[in-house]
């Protein structure tokens, strides 16, 4: 890690999440009535630290995408407090809000539906510039020709349109359109799931690159443990829209305490057939986040549950440095 | 010497687009044993997909088509069956589990009834009896309460259930031979270890040979017993999986080894890159295909392409590193 990396983490929190929630309303019946709630995401609270890379992971439906979006408020939280250096987020009005993304950007999944194929590859990486009025129109195409070459494409690439690029190089494109703004933050949602394992590690370094070179802070959504392990600093592991742990990359890898984070690590296949592991299957499927269980959303699988755990909803705790797990036993 | 299940020998399918032809799978020979698992792993637009349907002749047809080479399937060639006669075959002797189970089932039939087709198809049993025997099926591959399940629809199944009921539709005939092309992929980690748990135990008990089609190293290496690598329609390397991952022979294989994040290693700094991308099929270059990529690239390998040779005791790998070009038969290759 380079000093100035180091020197910015000293520099603390930049965005602090406490207690958020999204439910999300399932309507039905014939005027459209209410009548049950997604629970989403349902109190996680963390910090995301300048300079750093936090990980979320965990298994579809556990609420991680949402959070992503929710601290953006591209989704408008159900309740709950997002600090982005020190003032409440969602307090903030549309128009404030929309000044504020300047700081804040995504790079999303998918990289054949997030850019628009009407447009060149210039006008996207242009159009947040003038969205938020930055330069004029020669100093706007100067700087897209320059992100474009940041991102490892050629400047020549401008006037070319989404589909002609390959999935990696269009994963540059909306990487470019991210940076455009010199953003603080960058929500990267499954940023390289879609992408040969080849082109993959191509991504990731562009990304450690980028946050070297430009202080990013990054907020990395995947479900691949592997890719979580090796660009985090910090790893949160969701479980049902909670926060079950969270606790420094190395240390989650070498010692999980929560029983979901064991037996997670434990199910990834490893490429190397001379590795005999012990295993954990954890048994049936993800309850539903419509009507989670009670207590401890784990306990319906969980090998070590106890009666407590079906009443007893544990909060994350520290059980050892800046190592937070939310569970009664560990 | 164990028997051949299946033996592919030079098979070729093509696509024939408005743009040109697209080899999709160029002279691939591979074989499978009797109760072994064999792995076929590769990115995006090798040839995987493709060299499993073309097996069981469910390639769309204009534009693709099978153009030369055999399938052995017991020492019978399949391309010169008739369609009737694949039909037999297809679901009785080898069965084909996909990566996403929803599209794969028909979402107005209850599960029983999908299941219990396939088997009065190929079985001679009357419908009470195919109806017990999906009751079986489904106990089999662990799900909870199948006499209430049988009657369910997929929509009322979550994706690993789902995937469950694939795999018992697979297994009702009892195949020889069970290709799986990308069982997991749309799994999350934790159902994927309980399926992956659940194909081994019913090749155990059922002594099927597998066919494992996927992108995922780690699932190859915990699965097969032998692995094929495939890279732009053609087989670069196949060995055993403990020789491969421990001392991969292309340059391709070891890129690929490389720049996976890897859990059993300490964290690296920087991930090893393989530089480019995948040639376009429509226009691939001449000599090695991966030659544009390869950072061990000789003057050769951009004018002469390597074939598949056996180079130890159950290794074979195509590049020019490992093969002497004064020994390789090159009458066809120029031809080709």
């Amino acid at each position: 890690m380079s000093a100035v990396l180091q020197d910015q983490k000293a520099h603390g929190v930049l965005m602090e999440v406490r207690d958020l929630t999204k439910y999300f309303p399932i309507t039905g019946g014939l005027f459209s009535r209410v009548v049950g709630q997604v629970k989403a995401v349902d109190g996680v609270s963390f910090d995301l630290r300048r300079g750093e890379t936090l990980g979320l992971v965990g298994e579809s439906g556990c609420g991680k995408t949402t959070t992503g979006r929710a601290v953006l408020r591209l989704i408008e939280p159900t309740s709950g407090t997002i600090k982005f250096e020190g003032q409440d987020i969602t307090k903030l009005s549309k128009r404030e809000m929309r000044a504020l993304r300047r700081e804040m950007q995504i790079i999303f999944q998918d990289p054949f539906g997030s850019l628009n194929p009407r447009m060149s590859v210039g006008q996207i990486i242009e159009e947040p510039l003038v969205i938020h009025r930055v330069g004029n129109r020669k100093e706007r195409e100067a700087r897209v020709r320059q992100l474009l070459e940041v991102v490892g494409l050629a400047s020549y690439h401008v006037r070319r349109y989404p589909h002609e690029f390959s999935g990696g190089q269009r994963q540059r494109i909306g990487i470019a359109r991210a940076i455009a703004l010199n953003p603080k933050i960058i929500v990267a949602d499954e940023p390289v799931s879609a992408l040969d394992v080849s082109i993959q590690s191509q991504i990731l370094n562009l990304m450690e690159d980028l946050q070297h070179e430009f202080g990013l802070t990054y907020l990395f959504i995947a479900h691949g443990l592997n890719v979580i392990r090796h660009i985090s600093d910090r790893v949160g592991v969701m479980y049902l829209g909670a926060m079950v742990e969270i606790a420094s990359s190395e240390e989650i890898y070498h010692k999980p305490l929560h029983p979901y984070t064991e037996a997670l690590f434990s199910a990834i296949p490893i490429p190397n057939p001379d590795i005999k592991r012990e295993r954990i299957i954890l048994q049936g499927d993800v309850p539903s986040p419509v009507n989670p269980p009670s207590g401890c959303r784990f306990h319906t699988r969980c090998p070590i549950a106890q009666e407590k755990c079906k009443v007893d909803r544990p909060i994350l705790k520290e059980s050892g440095p800046d190592h937070w797990v939310a569970c009664h036993y560990r | 010497m164990p028997e051949r299940v299946l033996d592919v020998r030079n098979l070729s399918t093509h696509f024939f687009t408005e743009d040109g032809v697209v080899k999709s799978v160029d002279q691939v020979s591979f074989y499978i044993n009797s109760e072994e698992t064999l792995g076929i792993v590769g990115e995006s637009g090798c040839g995987k997909s493709v060299t499993s349907l073309s097996i069981m002749q469910l390639i769309p047809s204009p534009p693709g088509k099978i153009v030369g080479g055999e399938i052995l399937f017991r020492g019978e060639n399949l391309l010169t069956k008739s369609s009737e006669e694949m039909r037999k075959i297809r679901g009785n002797d080898i069965a084909m589990i996909f990566q996403e189970p929803m599209t794969s089932l028909n979402p107005v039939y209850t599960i029983g009834d999908q299941i219990a087709e396939a088997v009065v198809l190929h079985q001679k049993v009357n419908k009470k009896e195919a109806w017990k025997r999906a009751v079986d099926m489904l106990r089999e591959v662990g799900i909870p309460s199948p006499e209430k399940r049988v009657r369910e629809y997929p929509h009322q199944m979550s994706g690993g259930m789902r995937q469950r009921v694939m795999i018992a539709m697979a297994m009702s005939c009892n195949p020889q031979l069970l290709i799986a092309d990308e069982p997991t992929t749309a799994l999350d980690v934790t159902i994927q270890a309980q399926i992956l748990d659940l194909m081994r135990k019913l090749k155990r008990e059922f002594h099927t040979s597998i066919m494992l089609i996927t992108h995922d190293l780690g699932v190859v290496a915990e699965m097969a017993d032998r692995v094929a690598v495939m890279y732009a329609g053609k087989i670069v390397e196949e060995s055993s999986t403990g020789d491969l991952f421990r001392e991969p022979l292309h340059p391709y294989t070891q890129g690929l080894l490389d720049s996976i994040p890897r859990l059993d290693q300490p964290a690296a700094e920087k991930l090893h890159v393989i530089e480019g991308t995948v040639p376009n099929p429509l226009n691939l270059p001449k000599g090695c295909t991966f030659a544009p990529r390869c950072p061990k690239v000789m003057d050769i390998c951009r004018e002469k392409t390597p074939m598949l040779t056996e180079v130890s005791e159950g290794r074979k790998v195509s590049c020019w590193l490992h093969v002497d070009p004064q020994k390789q038969p090159s009458g066809k290759e120029a031809a080709s």
